[in-house]
């Protein structure tokens, strides 16, 4: 431990280490469990505005959970409880008279498995905006093709808005699954694992989407893959048995760890 | 001595094809005679027309019209309240007592011989509430028969709609209420559609709950309070006091001919429905 401090003491800081405007969201001492089984323990992060965080780690480490917790997801579970505070632009978003309706969709969440519901791509798009009150099938048609374009799927799919969602492949139902959530233009994106089970070349696509994406959403990637963490994300924060271990600009990160735990984990040694 | 697998795998593939042969051929047998003795008096004039000397003669038009209006509203009464029901035991409460006791009481229900009903009904509806022999205390008491096929088939379809589609429907900002409206209930309609037909098949071809709440008036009913005959009790009355077996069989190849087309929709719908279940 000693001589990890020593690390953090004797490294340089990075130029661009963080972008430079107010954190969008601010975790503060978080923790959560369900039941008696603690899953987050005193977790302190802030994701900012126009970057993307990844969040890597092995399994059970709090990832998703954690992930849940930022739009409130978890509320819907039995057992769970949680301390601390998570704000949203400044308001804590457990507070008692959040909209928690509204909260989902200004903190969009993409699911590890791809999950069109069984109807059609137009359908599936417009859910979004119509629970949230959005009428006129022209208005509607626009949000449409601005999500996909968005997504990286418009032109795959713009003669065929009528079909069924299902009959998208795998890697164009996960794109379905994130223009769905852009369709109610949120302002932090949430993703949790959303290239396990893909191919390569889905992966690269949703990759580009988010680097695109970045300019107008704060996004946060939950992944395990380390090698996407580093390819598509500004930080990393590196989570271990329901603690954040390190968190810090990605490049910095994976070259130069402060923790053992961290270096670990992201050369391979267990995870 | 042991037999060989192969022959007993021949000797079980012969019995069970036997069996369902058997079946198969004892459902057509039935369709058949019912509708070869029917179908040759069933005309235009006897679908149209108000029987006469007792249903000697004439048509069945307000049986058709009665067969209808007692089943079309008793479903209409039964339908809101069992998906009501089931919506509430699947997405509203947790399993506990009272879900146990709700389910138990549905069952008990579906176990009830419809006599029982009708005699309820009778006492309930037609004199204590004093409805009379009537549409209403007719259409009452079936509602009450087919609520637990309702509830239970409609409670299956719901279950049935993956738990992913209402993490996608929270996600996307829903409340529970829209949550279940427009995910989970479009999701489970044709389900709860096959429960619904069901119900229907199974009001269309009572007679004893019928004959004790909507009585056997042989008029075509003004209002809901006026007394109605059921395509299956007039089809009762004919044979059973021997009025006319071919206006009989007329009738009962109508009512044949509606539960066929019933089930074949209701099975069509099911198909429909496990074939979209990922």
């Amino acid at each position: 431990m000693m001589e990890n401090r020593d690390k953090e003491v004797h490294h340089r800081p990075q130029p661009a280490a963080r972008p430079p405007a107010a954190p969008k969201m601010v975790v503060e001492s978080f923790s959560a469990s369900f039941g008696s089984t603690p899953i987050l323990r005193n977790i302190s992060l802030e994701v900012f505005p126009r970057e993307r965080l990844a969040v890597i780690g092995p399994a059970a480490s709090g990832k998703t959970t954690f992930l849940r917790c930022l739009n409130r997801l978890n509320d819907l579970e039995r057992g769970f409880s949680r301390s601390g505070r998570i704000l949203l632009d400044g308001r804590d978003i457990y507070d008692d008279d959040v909209d928690v309706p509204s909260l989902r969709r200004r903190v969009g969440m993409v699911y590890a498995a791809a999950v069109p519901l069984p109807w059609s791509i137009h359908e599936n798009i417009v859910l979004g905006p119509k629970l949230s009150g959005v009428r006129g099938s022209s208005r509607l048609d626009e949000i449409v093709e601005s999500a996909l374009r968005s997504a990286f799927l418009w032109d795959e799919v713009k003669d065929r808005l009528r079909e069924p969602a299902m009959n998208l492949s795998g890697g164009q139902q996960q794109r379905l699954c994130l223009a769905r959530i852009l369709a109610l233009e949120p302002e932090v994106l949430l993703l949790d694992e959303p290239c396990s089970g893909l191919d390569p070349i889905s992966t690269a696509k949703i990759e580009d989407a988010l680097a695109e994406l970045k300019a107008n959403y704060s996004i946060v990637l939950v992944t395990n893959n380390t090698k996407q963490a580093a390819r598509a994300s500004d930080r990393t924060a590196f989570f271990l048995m329901g603690e954040l271990i390190e968190i810090g600009p990605t490049r910095r990160l994976f070259t130069n760890p402060s923790d053992q735990r961290t270096n670990d984990y992201i050369t391979g040694h267990f995870g | 001595m042991r037999i060989s697998p192969v022959i007993t795998q021949r000797v079980s593939v012969i019995a069970m094809w036997t069996l369902a042969v058997v079946t198969l051929g004892v459902l057509l047998f039935i369709i058949a005679f019912v509708l070869s003795e029917g179908l040759p008096h069933v005309t235009w004039s006897f679908l149209t027309e108000s029987p006469t000397s007792m249903g000697q003669k004439g048509g069945v038009f307000p049986m058709i019209a009665g067969t209808l209006l007692v089943t079309g509203l008793a479903v209409l009464i039964a339908a809101p309240i069992g998906v009501a029901t089931a919506i509430y035991l699947t997405e509203y409460t947790r399993e506990g007592c009272l879900t146990a006791i709700i389910r138990f009481g549905a069952d008990c229900l579906a176990g009830i011989p419809s006599i029982i009903f009708g005699l309820f009904g009778f006492v309930f509806f037609a004199i204590t509430l004093g409805l009379g022999l009537s549409v209403i205390s007719g259409s009452l008491t079936l509602a009450l028969m087919v609520l637990p096929t309702i509830i239970r088939t409609s409670e299956e379809a719901i279950r049935a709609v993956p738990r992913s589609y209402r993490d996608v429907s929270y996600g996307l900002g829903s409340t529970q209420w829209q949550m279940v409206t427009r995910v989970v209930l479009r999701s489970a309609l044709p389900g709860i559609g096959t429960g619904i037909m069901l119900a229907i098949g199974r009001s269309i071809s009572e007679t004893a709950a019928v004959m004790l709440t909507a009585g056997s008036a042989l008029r075509l009913p003004r209002s809901l309070l006026d007394s109605s005959r059921t395509l299956a009790l007039h089809f009762y009355i004919l044979s059973r006091e021997g009025i006319s077996m071919p206006n009989a069989f007329a009738t009962a190849s109508i009512l044949v001919a509606a539960i066929l087309v019933i089930n074949v929709l209701a099975y069509w719908l099911m198909r429909r429905f496990v074939a979209k279940a990922p």
